[in-house]
């Protein structure tokens, strides 16, 4: 007597069929435990209404999969029992022995099915006319029928005695209640193509849950224990290997570096243990969006990459909130109305992006939407009206900077405060939730095309990488994410401590960076090293969403920390994160990068902001604004604003390719046009070099190359500018006592590309530069 | 009448005790990380066995001016509910067994923050031990 074969089979893949069985199978296993235990507890309470409540549902459940998928048998038995069942539960009948007995059975013939179907994908030769029989008596009250020498279990697999049934299996420590979705069952559901079939099944019951059986559930609280043990480990490995470095025993140094790779391989398989594929806390978000655009009249479509990346459990719960109010954000705030969209010639319905990847030892979440974007101009304008800032201090900031204004507590952008989002706060939770984990967040938009927030998470809280420094004679240790970059001060190099009202900062590429002397910062006496000529460095730290350096001694290497609580003593300091064992077994304090920020910028913010801002002002002009790059074009001197300076390449003469009547050369995967400045002044150059100086100006991912014959010099513009003179020129000047022409860079790009979108020269150039 | 014993320990030349079911061990250390900002009775931090032990000094704890300890300094580790705090004395003494009705009330001239961390005075043959309470001593309310 074979099972009716599945018709489905037709018009689905065998894959798929097979799929969707083995979830049936696993969520089937999953809902039985929790059943044996619940008809149990119910023989001795027989009234427990949500105890029956959720044994009906596990057997409706199991009774409508099993009718879609054709399983006559199996939606046979489960029906009688979900009748019986349907009976207790509304009070027409007690459940006796009887009744449990006959339940329990049920049971038992389900499993031995399902055990069947999990063998060769069918429901086999099973006889279960009796047991319906019996179950049926059992609902009109009728005696038993009396069995026939084996018809009381059916005759094979379900030999497990019938009748006093509590020889329950234990279930699992903390099964789920029966009643929650097991929508997270197994994905690694092996075998979908049950190549076993062949085995005969039937002879070994007690194999049949080969896949649900290899999962285990472990206390959290065990796992929490394994890994401060191998963070124990991880101490002792550094200690280890660092002591036999140099001891030239050629045994020790052979276990040392075996320690170390089993303790990596440990440590790697223990945080494995803890972790949880980020999908946990994206399934919540499809109805998020979904509720939300729907109540704010947005069309969006979210799409998922990368669920399958793993995180730290607790880490997982950390970025639960933030991660929720970004998406919330992006649809309320980032994505426009339909038909703002088909105004601008978008699709009108949206897309919001969230991708998880690994990155350098993090994972990172992006929350992406194509938008309106975030225009640094509407934030600099709120963070001034909101009196966060002055405006020449919005001014003297770069466009990413000025973005990221929106991670400052009390900042709200939304045009309008709604009930999802816009309340002022926000960004700046979301920031410091991020930082309290060790994490970050930051911003990327393009004005009309959308933005990207960027979450970075690291992979575990309690071991952490970090960056050794020396600062009075005593190592410190800042965890790695927090930091920049490194720079180096010395007497003679152009990156000096200058002093704005007493506030020492630093120059870097043109922008003034407050800096924070650690020692003082700890309580030192104040010294300043570097001028007795004495270099120092300058880590660049990322705290309260803006930049500082922090200026040490020396910087010593980098080592994997174990991050041990403070002593309760010290916790009130407030400078230090916790403390570590560093590889010679000394112990090491772990700065808080926020505090120390915090701290350093209470104490001195305002004066120093203030006349920070100035000074900045000063040096975006001084840097960019008024310097000139001096080239030759035949024999004239040419000036170009060193603000309109991109790079300074050379081309080969031969890679100049002539595209109709213009000169076009590849450069970094682009098309970029060539302008001869020769041509546009009127000089004719008659050099015949083998290389083409050129001068290139990226903006908005467009570039061009201005041709020259040389360059010359970079000089401060001090002498007043004549007036124009001649084409494509905007005046002259005299600069080391020659006469220098000032090019007009407008219209020499428009000249060399008349498509180019130039921004606007008389504001600052808030054109967005995609990070590479 | 029932005994109890003492561990003993010298600091600003007068003889401290407390209970030994209290001290989790002795051990001698030198070498401390210190920790700036700090309140001044904290001596520093040191490694014990992969654990990171503040190292309080008993001396300011009990009011007197810090030295400058040189070599390594004797540590009374303590146990407490959820962590291990070293205490910094001058000398370790002998383990003493008191009766517990050897104990005398405080005496009235002893004052300032010593008081408040010593429970009883024993007066043993040659000087008087005065019993230190150890949840007060490594209460880090106080600073010195």
């Amino acid at each position: 007597m074979k099972a009716s074969t599945p018709d489905l089979e037709a018009w689905w893949s065998v894959e798929d069929f097979d799929d969707v069985v083995q979830e049936f199978l696993v969520e089937s296993y999953e809902n039985l435990d929790q059943l044996d235990q619940d008809l149990v507890a119910l023989e001795r309470d027989p009234t427990a209404r949500d105890r029956l409540a959720s044994v009906f549902r596990t057997i409706h459940t199991i009774k409508g999969t099993s009718g879609f998928l054709a399983f006559a048998k199996l939606e046979q038995v489960t029906h009688v029992g979900e009748s019986l069942l349907a009976r207790l539960r509304d009070g027409a009948q007690i459940l006796d022995r009887r009744g449990a007995d006959v339940l329990l059975r049920v049971v038992d013939v389900v499993r031995a099915l399902l055990a069947q179907i999990e063998a060769d994908g069918q429901e086999g030769e099973m006889d279960i006319r009796d047991l319906i029989v019996e179950v049926e008596a059992c609902i009109n009250g009728e005696p038993a029928p009396v069995p026939t020498a084996d018809s009381a279990a059916p005759a094979e697999p379900v030999a497990e005695a019938p009748a006093p049934a509590p020889v329950v299996e234990a279930p699992a420590v903390d099964a789920p209640a029966v009643d929650a979705p097991v929508a997270e069952a197994p994905a690694a559901v092996a075998q979908p193509g049950a190549p076993e079939a062949a085995a005969a099944p039937t002879e070994e019951p007690a194999s049949r849950r080969g896949v649900a059986d290899t999962s285990v559930r472990v206390d959290v609280d065990l796992l929490d224990k394994l890994m401060r043990l191998v963070g124990e480990l991880v101490l002792t490995r550094n200690q280890m290997v660092r002591a036999t470095e140099h001891s030239g025993d050629h045994t020790l140094s052979r276990a040392a570096q075996r320690l170390n790779l089993i303790t990596s391989e440990l440590q790697e398989g223990v945080m494995k243990t803890r972790m949880q594929p980020i999908s946990h806390l994206w399934s919540k978000l499809p109805r998020v969006v979904r509720d939300l655009s729907n109540s704010i009249g947005r069309q969006v479509r979210l799409e998922l990459e990368g669920a399958e990346t793993e995180l730290d459990r607790s880490l997982l719960e950390a970025v639960k909130d933030p991660l929720t109010h970004l998406v919330r954000n992006a649809v309320d705030h980032g994505l426009e109305s339909p038909a703002d969209r088909v105004k601008a010639g978008k699709n009108p319905e949206g897309t919001l992006t969230l991708r998880a990847y690994h990155e350098h030892g993090h994972v990172v979440v992006e929350v992406a939407d194509d938008g309106k974007g975030v225009d640094p101009k509407l934030i600099g304008a709120t963070a001034v009206k909101r009196g966060l800032l002055s405006a020449e201090q919005v001014a003297a900031m770069d466009p990413d900077e000025v973005l990221r204004l929106v991670f400052r507590p009390g900042f709200s952008t939304a045009a309008k405060v709604s009930n999802v989002s816009g309340r002022g706060v926000g960004m700046d939770v979301v920031r410091t939730n991020l930082e309290a984990i060790g994490g970050a967040v930051d911003l990327r938009s393009v004005v009309g095309k959308g933005t990207t927030w960027r979450l970075t998470i690291p992979l575990t809280l309690a071991i952490v990488q970090a960056l050794i420094v020396e600062s009075a004679g005593e190592r410190y240790v800042l965890p790695q994410m927090s930091v920049r970059e490194l720079v180096s001060v010395e007497g003679q190099t152009s990156a000096r401590i200058e002093y704005v009202s007493g506030a020492p900062v630093c120059r870097l590429r043109g922008r003034l960076l407050p800096l924070v002397r650690l020692n003082e910062a700890l309580g030192g006496a104040p010294e300043r090293p570097e001028e007795r000529g004495e270099a120092i460095y300058v880590a660049v730290l990322n705290g309260e969403g803006h930049e500082f350096g922090l200026v040490v001694d020396r910087v010593l290497t980098t080592e994997e920390v174990v991050v041990k609580p403070l002593a309760s003593h010290l916790k009130d300091v407030g400078c230090y994160a916790g403390a570590t064992i560093l590889g010679d077994g000394r112990v090491s304090l772990i700065l808080d990068v926020l505090a120390l920020a915090r701290n350093a910028h209470l104490g001195n913010a305002e004066r120093a902001a203030a006349a920070a801002a100035a000074l900045a002002a000063e040096a975006v002009k001084a840097e960019t604004r008024d310097r000139l790059l001096v080239t030759r074009v035949s024999d004239r001197r040419v000036a170009i604003p060193l603000s309109m300076v991109t790079r300074l390449e050379e081309f080969p003469v031969q890679a100049v390719e002539r595209v109709g009547s213009r000169e076009v050369v590849q450069y970094r995967g682009q098309i970029l046009p060539v302008l001869r400045l020769s041509g546009l002044l009127g000089s004719w150059s008659e050099e015949t070099s083998d290389t083409v100086p050129a001068v290139v100006y990226s903006s908005g991912g467009h570039s061009v190359a201005l041709a020259v014959d040389g360059i010359l010099d970079i000089v401060d513009d001090t002498a007043p500018h004549g007036p124009s003179d001649g084409d494509g020129l905007s005046g002259s000047t005299v600069i080391d006592d020659k006469v220098t022409e000032l090019l007009d860079m407008r219209r020499a790009i428009m000249a060399a590309d008349p498509d180019f979108q130039l921004p606007d020269f008389e504001t600052r150039d808030y054109s967005y530069v995609e990070a590479s | 009448m029932s005994t109890v014993r003492y561990a003993t320990f010298e600091v600003a030349d007068q003889l401290f005790g407390l209970e030994v079911g209290e001290v989790q061990e002795v051990l001698a250390f030198s070498e401390y990380t210190p920790v700036p900002l700090a309140p001044g009775h904290v001596g520093g931090l040191f490694n014990l066995r992969g654990q990171v032990i503040a190292a309080l000094d008993l001396r300011v704890r009990l009011g007197e001016p810090a030295v400058v300890r040189t070599g390594p300094a004797m540590n009374v580790i303590v146990r407490t509910d959820d962590e291990s705090v070293s205490l910094l004395v001058d000398r370790i003494g002998d383990v003493v067994e008191l009766e517990d009705t050897a104990a005398e009330p405080i005496p009235d001239t002893l004052s300032g923050p010593a008081r408040e961390l010593i429970t009883a005075a024993f007066p043993l043959a040659k000087r008087l031990m005065l019993a230190l309470d150890a949840r007060a001593a490594v209460r880090g309310s106080e600073t010195g």
